[in-house]
């Protein structure tokens, strides 16, 4: 398996009077071809900062202050703005947690779709037109011809987020990067989603980065997973190995507090206490204020990545390899 | 005065708006939104809409006018003038002077009028019939208002649009502009402005659009910065759209709602201020606004004389008040807030 993405120490942060404040703190992570790689973490762990870095849509005043970002070997985070705007789209593309809003309220979805294609492919609007209705068929759109001239308000939140993962699609992208797709569906539309990504994600062998805290979507959709905590990995495995033998106390954590997992009659386990804010990470182990676990080193030394299995990272002083 | 008669100038701009208008009704209803918009507010506004458009008839009709066909028995008017419509149908009805409305004699003096009973709203003191000047003065109020409009938005829109897009430095310096045309009193720059550019319709309208931008400007810049941070912005940036496509796609036609209200809630403040300029003496040649300054003596003759006064006011308020409901309308049909479900 080639790599695709390679990310390398990225770090992102923003100005504050007190200095920079960093959100991604030195990440580094391999997405390969035709994988699914799930981000994982709480809200504020800088996820989807991770992923807007590598798009280079960080908000102001956030900037990427240093790091690697390259895409088939293309260093992206040197190339000129106009160059980059011609990778977004094209070869890295987006899908947003909110598809109500995604959409331009006062403009037809399908005109929304041929937009996109016609701004990456010098085509004819019929043909971009026609290439948008075959979208439409293959993200499961119903009516498709009717849905191309429908305004978004008349859509559904999950005909919505199809028009979105068509738009997407409409280039043809090495990387989807799917920020908390389905986080706003219901459950049932929930799973329609996800099953049209695998299935498109098949289909095209397209690298899919996931980014989400729910671990059901993480078993469902992921091959690898990484898992982040306030602005660093902790961890990083395939999916089963991460799922049935997480070594770090933060993803054991997070297991353990699956409210599916739980044994019922039983209070559901619990991380105690919310992820610090950058302004107050400590200065050894970011979790160690949270930690079970934790031993002194943890409160003064970050650890070091250690690969305690091929394909497996874990940033943990006390790491054991004990289950959940 | 130019290579081209100003007639001509005026036939043309007039054609060009007609053109424009169509276009307008054109695009509404080709646009299910807006059709449904426009019948809405047909149903809730007919008369204000009715007394709106009677103005935009009346002050067309006054701006298509072309020379000859005048009789040459016809008194107080050159052979070669260009005349409008509204001008030929009241050609050749000047009295000497004052006359109440319907009257068959004068008001001082009894002496019997060339054409008893026929001046609705009586004549001035110079013997001209009112009903014409207030007609005369409705294409004037309206080429205010729309002038000044069209001059106004578009440069509220440009600055507002790209303070509140690019933020920074551009969002400091066009503060700095707004901040400091604020800090002047309006009236004074306006009066400035005018007595600098000479008095002429353009001049005014110039000076008005001018003073008048700011709040738009304001508006823009906020409804901008809401609209920047918007998820379909986000999204199409990371979809490469670049900056100048994102502005003219997502953001200028999310305002156009905005711009819609403004424009029509602006020309009403814009007429009322012309006759703020006429009452000072700097306004347009035949507006309201000079009939009213005009009365000021005529309100301290003995018996009085009302109907001059009478007639500009009445003709003022009607078409504010009608623009005023139609905008309110428009607001209401339009803003997202307050718009009824469409699903």
């Amino acid at each position: 398996m080639s790599a695709v993405l390679e990310v390398r120490d990225l770090r992102t942060a923003f100005p504050s009077s007190g200095g920079p404040v960093p959100v991604v703190d030195g990440v580094s992570f391999d997405l390969n071809r035709g994988e699914v790689l799930a981000l994982v973490g709480e809200s504020g762990s800088g996820k989807s900062m991770t992923a807007l870095s590598a798009m280079r849509l960080v908000p102001k005043p956030g900037r990427v202050v240093s790091g690697s970002v390259r895409l088939d070997g293309t260093e992206l985070l040197d190339l000129p703005v106009t160059e980059m705007r011609r990778v977004r789209g094209a070869r890295m593309a987006m899908i947003f947690q909110e598809p109500m809003t995604c959409l331009n309220p006062v403009v037809r979805v399908g005109e929304q779709v041929i937009e996109a294609i016609q701004l990456h492919e010098d085509v004819s609007k019929a043909e971009a037109r026609a290439r948008t209705r075959e979208l439409f068929v293959e993200v499961g759109i119903p009516d498709p011809e009717a849905r191309l001239d429908a305004f978004p308000h008349q859509l559904s939140g999950g005909l919505k987020q199809r028009v979105m993962i068509a738009m997407a699609l409409s280039t043809r992208p090495e990387i989807l990067i799917a920020d908390e797709p389905t986080t706003a569906l219901d459950v049932t539309v929930q799973a329609q989603i996800l099953a049209l990504l695998r299935d498109l994600q098949r289909d095209r062998d397209a690298a899919i980065l996931l980014i989400t805290h729910d671990l059901g979507i993480v078993n469902e959709l992921a091959d690898r997973v990484a898992v982040m905590y306030a602005g660093r990995l902790v961890e990083v495995a395939e999916r089963r190995a991460l799922l049935s033998d997480p070594r770090h106390p933060y993803t054991q954590g997070l297991l353990r507090s699956i409210p599916a997992l739980a044994r019922p009659g039983e209070a559901l386990p619990e991380i105690p206490g919310v992820v610090p804010s950058p302004d107050q990470w400590p200065a050894g182990c970011r979790f160690a204020t949270r930690c079970p676990k934790r031993i002194d080193r943890c409160d003064t030394d970050f650890p070091e990545e250690t690969a305690p299995a091929e394909g497996r990272r874990v940033w943990c002083h006390v790491h054991d390899g004990e289950g959940a | 005065m130019m290579g081209i008669e100003a007639y001509v100038w005026s036939n043309a701009m007039t054609g060009l708006l007609l053109v424009g208008m169509l276009w307008a009704a054109r695009v509404v209803r080709g646009n299910r939104l807006w059709r449904e918009a426009a019948s809405e507010l047909w149903r809730r506004r007919r008369l204000a809409i009715l007394v709106v458009g009677l103005y935009l008839g009346i002050g067309v009709a006054d701006s298509i006018a072309w020379v000859g066909g005048i009789p040459e028995d016809a008194v107080g008017v050159l052979p070669n003038a260009p005349l409008s419509i509204i001008d030929r149908l009241f050609l050749d009805t000047r009295e000497a002077s004052y006359s109440a409305p319907l009257a068959s004699v004068e008001f001082y003096g009894g002496k019997p009028l060339r054409h008893p009973g026929s001046h609705l709203l009586g004549t001035d003191i110079l013997g001209r019939d009112v009903l014409y000047m207030v007609f005369k003065g409705a294409r004037v109020a309206l080429l205010i208002g729309g002038l000044t409009s069209l001059i106004a938005i578009p440069l509220a829109l440009f600055f507002g649009v790209s303070a509140g897009y690019f933020g920074g430095r551009v969002d400091d310096v066009v503060f700095f502009l707004i901040s400091t045309l604020a800090a002047i009193p309006g009236l004074l720059l306006l009066i400035a402005l005018i007595m600098v550019m000479g008095r002429s319709t353009v001049s005014v309208c110039i000076a008005l659009a001018v003073t008048g931008w700011v709040g738009f400007c304001r508006l823009s810049r906020a409804e901008t910065l809401k609209l920047r941070e918007l998820d379909y912005v986000q999204a199409a940036r990371a979809l490469g759209v670049s900056e100048a496509r994102i502005i003219f796609r997502h953001i200028l036609p999310n305002l156009a709602h905005l711009i819609v209200i403004t424009f029509v809630l602006t020309f009403s403040g814009l007429v009322l201020s012309e006759a703020t300029l006429s009452w000072l003496g700097i306004g347009v040649d035949g507006s309201w606004g000079q009939m009213i300054d005009g009365a000021r003596d005529e309100l301290s003759r003995s018996p009085i004389v009302w109907w001059n006064i009478g007639a500009a006011g009445t003709a003022l308020f009607g078409l504010i008040l009608a623009v005023n409901a139609v905008g309110d309308a428009i607001r209401d049909v339009l803003d997202p807030r307050t718009m009824r479900g469409s699903e």
